[in-house]
C-alpha cells in the first residue's frame, strides 16, 4: 500500500484497502474556519437538531482566519456565530480573534491596517496554525472545510478539503466516506540550489502533469531529496496539491516529522501520541516521476491559472504593479527569512504587502536579528508593507477593505500565494503570478519579473 | 425527481474556478440562512470576466438565472472547497451541469447538497453552442439534444451519485438508506 493506502485503512478499521474502494473512514480532527464554519454550524443543527452535540468537542478545531480585519459587519458576525458554537459545544480549541468568550468581534478600521487588533488566543491562517498548535500528527486523518488542508499531508498524514454538508456530517457522526484515491508519486532526488525554494518544486510538477493532472489522486513525494526539505517547505509543496486537482499531498516521515510534531504538542498541550505510516515496498501507484531538486530553477506561474509555467528568466522584464509575500502557502517564517535575503540593503519599487500567515510568525520576525536588525525591521526598511494582523488577507481578495486587496483593474501583481484564477486577489480584471517568496523580493525590487539569483550572488 | 431539463444554456468554457462561479467577497454569506441563499444566488457566476463573457449568468438586479442548463469544457468548479459555489447555482435555478470533467471538490459537493447534477459530457460541446442555444438532458437515457440541429450527445451515466443527489444530498441519501440513524431535526 502506498501512504495514503495506509492511512486510510487505518482509519477505516481495515487491514487493507486499494485505490477505488468506497469506505467509510474515522477522523481525527475536523477544522473549519470563519468562511465555511458558520455553514458548517447551520448545517449541523439543521441535520442533528439544534441541541446536538458534535461527536468529539476536542477534535473540533475552529480557526477564525479569513474575513477578519475588516469593517464588513457580516464577516464581523460570521466570527461571532464560531464563539457562540465554540462556548455552546464546550470546544477546546477555538482560536477566537478576542479574548472574551461573550464579547463580540469589531474590526476598528480607525487603528489602521498594521498595529496588531487581536487577542492572545488567536492563531491566523488555519493550515499555518495547525501544525503550530500541535494539531497535525503523522497517521491521523484531518478533513478541513477549505482546500488547502492538504498542506497538512507535509506531517505525514491524510488531510483533505471538504465542503460545508460533508463536514457537517463529519462534526455529527466523526466519519466520512471517501473513495480511496490512485497515487501518483514523485521520487525528489537532490537539493534545492540557492534561490531556488520549495515553492518552486511544486510549480514544477503542476507545469509538468497540467493543473487538473492530479484529479481526484493523492499525490505522494517521496525518494531521498526529502531529508533536504525543512517541514516549511514540505508544507508549501503539500499546500499545492490542490493546485493540480489532489485530493491530498502526502510525505513519508521521518526525525525532523518527529522533532517538529512533538516540541508542538508537547509546547500546546495537544495528544502527543502519534503512529506514523510507511508505504510498503510493493505499492502500487499510476504514475511515477522522479524530480531532480539541483535542476530545479526559480519558476512563476502566469495568469490565469498555476499550470501557467514559466522559468522567471523567460519572463525576465514582464513589469508589475505590485508583489505580495503572505498566506498559507508563502506567509511562514522560513518564506519571510528567504525575502530577507534578497531584499536586505535595497529597496522594493513597486507597491510591496507582507503578511505573515500566524501571530507567531510575527513575534519570531520581529525577535529574530540579522545583524543590527530584525527581519521584520530589514522587510520594512526596504519599503514592505508589513502588517501585524496575520492572517488570509488578500490572498483571496475578500472583501474590499482587506489589507492588500487588488480593487483596480489592469494591476499586475506577483505573489507568493498559490491561486490565480481572475480575481482571485480581487479585480477580476487584475492578474496574479505565482512565484517563491526569493523570487517575488527580486521582482519587487526590479519592478519587473526577476531571477532571484540576480541578487544573491 | 425531476429527470428531464429542457431550456437554454450558459456556456462556459475550461477552468472555471469557485472564484469566477462566486467570488470571495460574498463568502461573508451563509448558506443555511435562508435569505443569504437567496442572495448567493443573485452573484452566481458573477467573477466571469466581463470581456470574455458579455451576457451575465443572473441579470443586474435578479434573484434567479433564465438559464437552467451550464455548459462548460475541462475542469470545471477547480479551486476552492466553498460549499457556497455549487449553492450559488442552485440557487440561481441552475438543475444541471454539462462539462467536459469536473474538479474533484466541487463535484463532491454537488452531490452532498444535492443542489444540482454534474453530468460529464462526450463531447466538446462548449465550442458548438452559445449561450441562449436551446437543449433538453434526460438524465435517465444520459443524453443532451440539441434543439435547433437535433443532434444527440451522450453524457458519462452518473451512477452511485444519482440516487444521492435524487434524494436531495448526503443527509437525506443516508437516512434513507439507513446508513445514518439520527432523525433529521422537527423543525
Ligand atoms: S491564506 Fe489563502 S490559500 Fe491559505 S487558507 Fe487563507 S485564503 Fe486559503
Amino acid at each position: 500500500m502506498t501512504l495514503t493506502e495506509k492511512v486510510l485503512a487505518r482509519a477505516a478499521g481495515k487491514a487493507s484497502v486499494q485505490a477505488g474502494d468506497n469506505v467509510w473512514v474515522n477522523a481525527d480532527v475536523l477544522m473549519t474556519h470563519d468562511v465555511c464554519g458558520p455553514g458548517t454550524i447551520g448545517v449541523f443543527k439543521r441535520e442533528f437538531g439544534a441541541n446536538a452535540k458534535v461527536w468529539n468537542p476536542d477534535g473540533v478545531v475552529i480557526i477564525p482566519d479569513h474575513y477578519i480585519f475588516t469593517a464588513d459587519s457580516l464577516s464581523n458576525r460570521n466570527v461571532d456565530i464560531l464563539r457562540e458554537f465554540a462556548r455552546d459545544q464546550g470546544l477546546k480549541y477555538f482560536y477566537d480573534v478576542i479574548d472574551d468568550p461573550n464579547g463580540t468581534w469589531k474590526f476598528d478600521a480607525a487603528k489602521g491596517s498594521f498595529a496588531r487588533q487581536f487577542g492572545a488566543r488567536y492563531a491566523g491562517v488555519c493550515h499555518a496554525a495547525l501544525p503550530e498548535k500541535g494539531h497535525t500528527r503523522p497517521g491521523e486523518v484531518l478533513f478541513g472545510t477549505d482546500s488547502h488542508t492538504c498542506m497538512a499531508g507535509a506531517f505525514n498524514q491524510f488531510a483533505t478539503g471538504i465542503g460545508n454538508t460533508d463536514a457537517g456530517f463529519v462534526m455529527g457522526t466523526g466519519k466520512l466516506l471517501l473513495k480511496v484515491p490512485e497515487t501518483m508519486r514523485f521520487r525528489l532526488e537532490g537539493r534545492l540550489q540557492p534561490g531556488v525554494m520549495a515553492k518552486d518544486v511544486i510549480l514544477h510538477v503542476i507545469g509538468e502533469i497540467g493543473f487538473d493532472g492530479a484529479t481526484y489522486r493523492a499525490m505522494q513525494f517521496d525518494g531521498p531529496g526529502v531529508a533536504g526539505l525543512s517541514m516549511d517547505d514540505r508544507m508549501t509543496i503539500a499546500n499545492m496539491a490542490i493546485e493540480a486537482g489532489g485530493k491530498n499531498g502526502i510525505f513519508p516521515f521521518d526525525a525532523r516529522t518527529a522533532e517538529y510534531v512533538e516540541a508542538r504538542t508537547r509546547l500546546n498541550g495537544t495528544r502527543q501520541a502519534y503512529e506514523p505510516v510507511e508505504a510498503d515496498a510493493d505499492q502500487k501507484c499510476c504514475y511515477e516521476r522522479v524530480v531532480d531538486l539541483d535542476k530545479l530553477e526559480p519558476l512563476v506561474a502566469c495568469h490565469p491559472d498555476p499550470g501557467q509555467r514559466k522559468t522567471a528568466k523567460e519572463l525576465g522584464g514582464m513589469k508589475l504593479d505590485r508583489a505580495y509575500v503572505g498566506s498559507c502557502t508563502g506567509g511562514k517564517a522560513s518564506d519571510f527569512v528567504e525575502f530577507a535575503r534578497v531584499v536586505r540593503g535595497r529597496k522594493v519599487a513597486i507597491d510591496t504587502f507582507g503578511v505573515p500567515a500566524t501571530p507567531t510568525i510575527v513575534r519570531e520576525l520581529q525577535t529574530t536579528w540579522w545583524g543590527d536588525q530584525t527581519i521584520w525591521q530589514i522587510l520594512q526598511d526596504a519599503g514592505v508593507r508589513l502588517t501585524e494582523n496575520a492572517g488570509c488577507a488578500a490572498c483571496l481578495g475578500g472583501p474590499v477593505d482587506t489589507f492588500g486587496r487588488m480593487n483596480e483593474a489592469g494591476l499586475k501583481c506577483i505573489s507568493a500565494t498559490n491561486r490565480n484564477f481572475p480575481g482571485r486577489m480581487g479585480s477580476k480584471e487584475s492578474e496574479v503570478y505565482l512565484a517563491s517568496p526569493a523570487t517575488v523580493a527580486a521582482s519587487a525590487l526590479a519592478g519587473k519579473v526577476t531571477d532571484p539569483r540576480e541578487y544573491l550572488s | 425527481m425531476q429527470s428531464v431539463f429542457t431550456g437554454a444554456v450558459y456556456v462556459v468554457r475550461d477552468n472555471i474556478d469557485t472564484d469566477q462561479i462566486i467570488p470571495a467577497q460574498f463568502l461573508n454569506l451563509v448558506p443555511t440562512i435562508a435569505e443569504e441563499y437567496e442572495r448567493l444566488g443573485s452573484h452566481a457566476l458573477c467573477g466571469l470576466p466581463d470581456a470574455l463573457y458579455p451576457t451575465r449568468y443572473v441579470a443586474e438586479g435578479q434573484l434567479d438565472s433564465t438559464f437552467p442548463i451550464i455548459v462548460a469544457g475541462r475542469n470545471f468548479g477547480c479551486g476552492s472547497s466553498r460549499e457556497h459555489a455549487p449553492i450559488a447555482l442552485g440557487s440561481a435555478g441552475c438543475g444541471v451541469v454539462l462539462a467536459e470533467s469536473f474538479a474533484r471538490i466541487f463535484f463532491r459537493n454537488c452531490i452532498a447538497t444535492g443542489e444540482l447534477y454534474p453530468c460529464e459530457l462526450t463531447a466538446r460541446l462548449c465550442e458548438e453552442l452559445k449561450t441562449g442555444d436551446e437543449v433538453t438532458v434526460d438524465l435517465d437515457a444520459a443524453t443532451v439534444t440539441v434543439k435547433a440541429s437535433g443532434r444527440v450527445v451522450p453524457l458519462k451515466p452518473l451512477g452511485d451519485v444519482r440516487p444521492v443527489i435524487d434524494a436531495g444530498g448526503l443527509f437525506d441519501y443516508a437516512r434513507e438508506s439507513g446508513m445514518i440513524d439520527q432523525p433529521a431535526a422537527t423543525a
